[in-house]
């Protein structure tokens, strides 16, 4: 009786670990595109089960680190603190500020969108004439689309208190999508035609642009390893950075990582 | 031989629920508590929210779940009381008999539903009509106030129902009218009962989530007006605790120690009230 539930306990542990599954965790961002991408993946390699889950790039840093996952991922650089990891760029996102498709504003500087957030502009007055309140939204605490931001637009300045708070790139799209007098960011790739992306200092936030980093404002997308890969990890890993692999997350938005210039 | 391992069985189950509800009590303070008191009571209840460089304030959040609350109520109380009264008061049976499940219904529906309806219909209603961003105090207060309307009116229902109909006789007896029959003496009567359910719609305000996120904005900032965004401390908790590690997620379940308390004390209120006879 012992020994068959010995047996038992072995069978469902082994049967785990060999599935062939892959665990890749971390950053929300990073999911949707990575999840597209495995979704290919599992149809060319049946048999391999590819599992995506989010929690952030902190917690995908942490997760890779104490190996709960095979392949971790990050939306923005890893900390001093956090080194010590095997990273590969797979792609670049940029991050494009977005107003309501019915503003007449198509450029705004560093300067005013950095003002806008920081609580300095209040009104779209200076902007467009408009003497209408702007309603800045912006993500929640400890999101990576935020770090980003803050470090690229920001820089000293703090977000103000009396932004409006959510918390995925969706909930800030269908606000501003549905606000006249909204600003908020979101990916480059989730811009779709309720709302309308601005040019920044006079350049677009187009796939031309930001490939040849003439729109600064973009962050990488990163798989996280422990050690070198094997097996599985590795054969994904291989297919991410493939021309077909490459090919999908430039279809989703993204500058593959083959793609990047780098002056 | 049988009814001793059923009994045996139930105490087990019932046991574990309790045991369960120490557990989580158990967890959710020792994750909390030693941040408090790292952060120091003074930084804890203070404004400035920015977990990840070294800002615990959560006064702005706890003013914000109280406002909305409080505007819950203020929404909830009257049309909640007003429909127990007609219920219990000025219907027939039919009538009681159709309306009572289909108030109890509104209980049943998602709490996304019911922030998707605000979003869609009274979020711009409010920012076209009042101004301001819309998200605001008014529109969560106005939803959480239909979302607590089947607790106060089914506990206050039950209440007046339970007052003996000698005391509608005896009213009517000293020449009181309907009305003042109501006001004067069913309502007196049946204040503990009325006030537990307003208690119990409180903490279903209080402690509501998904809703008031998708309505509220979460501005951190303490609002001026009721046109303004604000921010709960559960609305906090939710947006953040994806992303939170170390003391920001310390500092997230010390929210929750907050919010913990807060519950604890409204329900032992509404025990005491509704126990008193």
């Amino acid at each position: 009786m012992r020994h068959l539930f010995l047996l038992f306990v072995f069978c469902i542990l082994s049967c785990a670990r060999n599935r062939g599954g892959v665990i890749i965790a971390g950053s929300t961002s990073v999911q949707p595109f990575i999840e597209k991408v495995a979704e290919h993946f599992m149809e060319e390699n049946p048999g391999i089960v590819i599992n995506v889950q989010g929690g952030g790039s902190t917690a995908g840093i942490q997760a890779t680190l104490n190996r709960t996952c095979d392949i971790g991922s990050s939306s923005r650089n890893l900390k001093p603190e956090e080194r010590g990891l095997k990273v590969i760029l797979i792609a670049l996102d940029g991050i494009a500020v977005i107003l309501h498709k019915s503003s007449p504003i198509d450029d705004l500087t560093v300067e005013q969108v950095r003002g806008m957030f920081s609580g300095k502009i209040r009104s779209w007055k200076d902007l467009d004439g408009q003497n209408k309140a702007v309603i800045p939204v912006t993500r929640e605490e400890g999101s990576g689309t935020r770090a980003s931001f803050e470090d690229m637009i920001m820089g000293e300045e703090d977000i103000s208190d009396a932004c409006l708070v959510q918390d995925s790139n969706g909930a800030v799209r269908e606000i501003i999508a549905t606000t006249p007098q909204g600003v908020g960011y979101i990916s480059v790739g989730l811009v779709d035609d309720r709302e309308k992306a601005v040019a920044i200092g006079g350049v677009e936030p187009s796939l031309a642009n930001l490939i040849t980093e003439k729109y600064r404002f973009s962050r990488p997308f990163l798989l996280l390893l422990r050690e070198e890969p094997t097996g599985n990890a590795k054969r994904f890993i291989e297919y991410v950075l493939s021309p077909e692999g490459q090919e999908l997350l430039g279809q989703s938005g993204l500058i593959p990582a083959n793609q990047v210039v780098v002056d | 031989m049988k009814d001793k391992i059923a009994e045996k069985l139930l105490l087990f189950i019932a046991l574990s629920a309790i045991l369960s509800l120490l557990l989580i009590t158990f967890f959710i303070f020792q994750q909390g508590i030693p941040l408090i008191f790292k952060a120091g009571l003074g930084n804890f209840f203070a404004l400035k929210w920015a977990p990840t460089r070294g800002g615990f304030g959560i006064l702005s959040m706890i003013v914000g779940s109280l406002m909305v609350t409080i505007g819950a109520l203020a929404v909830g109380i009257p049309f909640g009381l007003a429909g127990a009264i007609f219920l219990a008061e000025f219907s027939s049976k039919t009538i009681q008999k159709t309306l009572k499940p289909i108030i109890e219904l509104l209980a049943g529906i998602p709490s996304v539903v019911y922030g998707f309806i605000g979003i869609v219909i009274l979020v711009p209603f409010i920012r076209e009509t009042f101004g301001g961003p819309g998200f605001s105090v008014l529109a969560a207060s106005v939803i959480l106030g239909i979302m607590i309307l089947p607790t106060i009116v089914s506990i206050s229902y039950d209440a007046l129902l339970a007052v003996p109909n000698t005391y509608r006789e005896g009213s009517y007896a000293l020449g009181a009218t309907k009305w003042q029959t109501i006001v004067m003496v069913l309502l007196h009567a049946a204040r503990s009962g009325i006030v537990a359910g307003i208690i119990l719609g409180m903490g279903r305000a209080i402690g509501e989530t998904m809703a008031v996120i998708m309505i509220a904005g979460n501005a951190l900032k303490i609002p001026g007006s009721i046109l303004d965004s604000v921010r709960t401390l559960t609305s906090t908790i939710a947006l953040e605790l994806g992303y939170a590690a170390g003391d920001h997620r310390a500092a997230l379940f010390a929210c929750g120690s907050i919010l913990f308390l807060i519950i604890i004390v409204l329900n032992i209120i509404a025990i005491r009230i509704t126990s008193r006879k």
